[in-house]
């Protein structure tokens, strides 16, 4: 399974270099894509099914938005040549780079083996969900009860974002449209 | 927005619904299988999204939709809100409290206060994503006319 996941990574990661770096804006859009579908693949690989059904509808839909935004605007990417400043971002991006893949490294050889976590929490959550909630999908059971806030807070970032959005794209007055 | 051809427009009308029947689904069984409000709300949105496309926006007609929309969403997020509030007055008093009989495991109703938010924040999600999609649509007409 570790296998498959890592080759799954491998491609969300080529995905991503080439949305960056492709000239055409749809197929950048659509090179994306590719990163949220291989992330559906990972978590039915990890058995996380709500996640996964969220991952797909949500990738879906936006894809459908940026395709729909992209046909309507410029399709070709405003490009610029590689001069001495790209050349001094370029190299300070690879030493961050290298300075993460290093961090990240001493940080994971201190964890446990993957999937035998040791969080107290996470055992009294797992153990006496049911009991406590009544709700036997354990994610709802989380979502809603004991970690209530979390998810309020996350119903009010979407009313946030639409209410930027109309903010943003409203262009006549509101006492015009009537 | 122009629409598409007519085996899209019949293919749609006939699969719409189903769409819409299996997002109230994924919303009423949160508590019991993977899925909830959020998943089922954008299945939801999917489906109205999904009839906009293939029908086109000329046909559809659509110049203020997005006040309805805005209603239904801000409604749901403040019940919401009241439901969480409602555990301040009954049982251990503490925000988001389940105060409701939780009856037995496994069944549809059951788990108290859980199905009713897992609604509600479905009806919150679905409202606002359509409410995205015809901010986008609406507001390029306008600008064409």
């Amino acid at each position: 399974m570790e296998l498959a996941i890592s080759v799954i990574t491998g491609f969300m990661i080529l995905g991503a270099i080439y949305a960056i770096h492709a000239r055409d804006i749809l197929s950048a859009v659509i090179a994306g894509g590719i990163v949220g579908y291989s992330l559906v693949i990972c978590f039915l690989l990890l058995r996380a099914p709500d996640l996964a059904i969220v991952q797909i509808v949500v990738e879906t839909i936006t894809l459908i938005i940026m395709v729909a935004v992209v046909l309507d605007s410029s399709r070709v990417e405003a490009y610029s040549k590689f001069d001495r400043r790209a050349w001094i971002t370029a190299g300070s991006a690879l030493l961050m780079l290298l300075a993460l893949f290093w961090f990240f490294r001493a940080a994971a050889s201190h964890l446990e083996p993957f999937g035998e976590s040791t969080l107290r929490m996470a055992d009294a959550y797992i153990n006496g969900a049911v009991d406590k909630t009544g709700s036997v999908n354990l994610v709802t059971g989380v979502l809603f009860d004991f970690r209530g806030y979390d998810t309020l807070g996350e119903a009010t970032v979407l009313i946030t974002a639409v209410m930027g959005v109309l903010a943003i794209l409203r262009i006549t007055g509101k006492k015009k449209l009537t | 927005m122009k629409g598409m051809t007519v085996i899209v427009k019949k293919t749609t009308q006939l699969i719409a619904g189903l769409i819409f029947l299996y997002g109230i689904y994924i919303i009423l069984h949160g508590h019991l299988t993977p899925g909830g409000g959020f998943a089922g709300g954008v299945i939801l949105a999917g489906s109205f999204i999904l009839l906009i496309l293939a029908w086109g926006s000329d046909f559809l007609q659509l110049v203020k939709e997005e006040r309805g929309s805005t209603l239904y969403e801000n409604l749901a997020i403040l019940i919401v809100l009241f439901l969480a509030l409602s555990g301040l007055l009954a049982g251990v008093r503490v925000f988001f409290s389940n105060w409701l009989p939780h009856g037995i495991p496994g069944e549809l109703v059951s788990a108290g206060m859980l199905p009713l938010y897992n609604i509600f924040v479905g009806i919150e999600v679905a409202a606002s994503i359509l409410t995205i999609f015809l901010a986008l649509v609406i507001f390029k007409e306008e600008v064409l006319k």
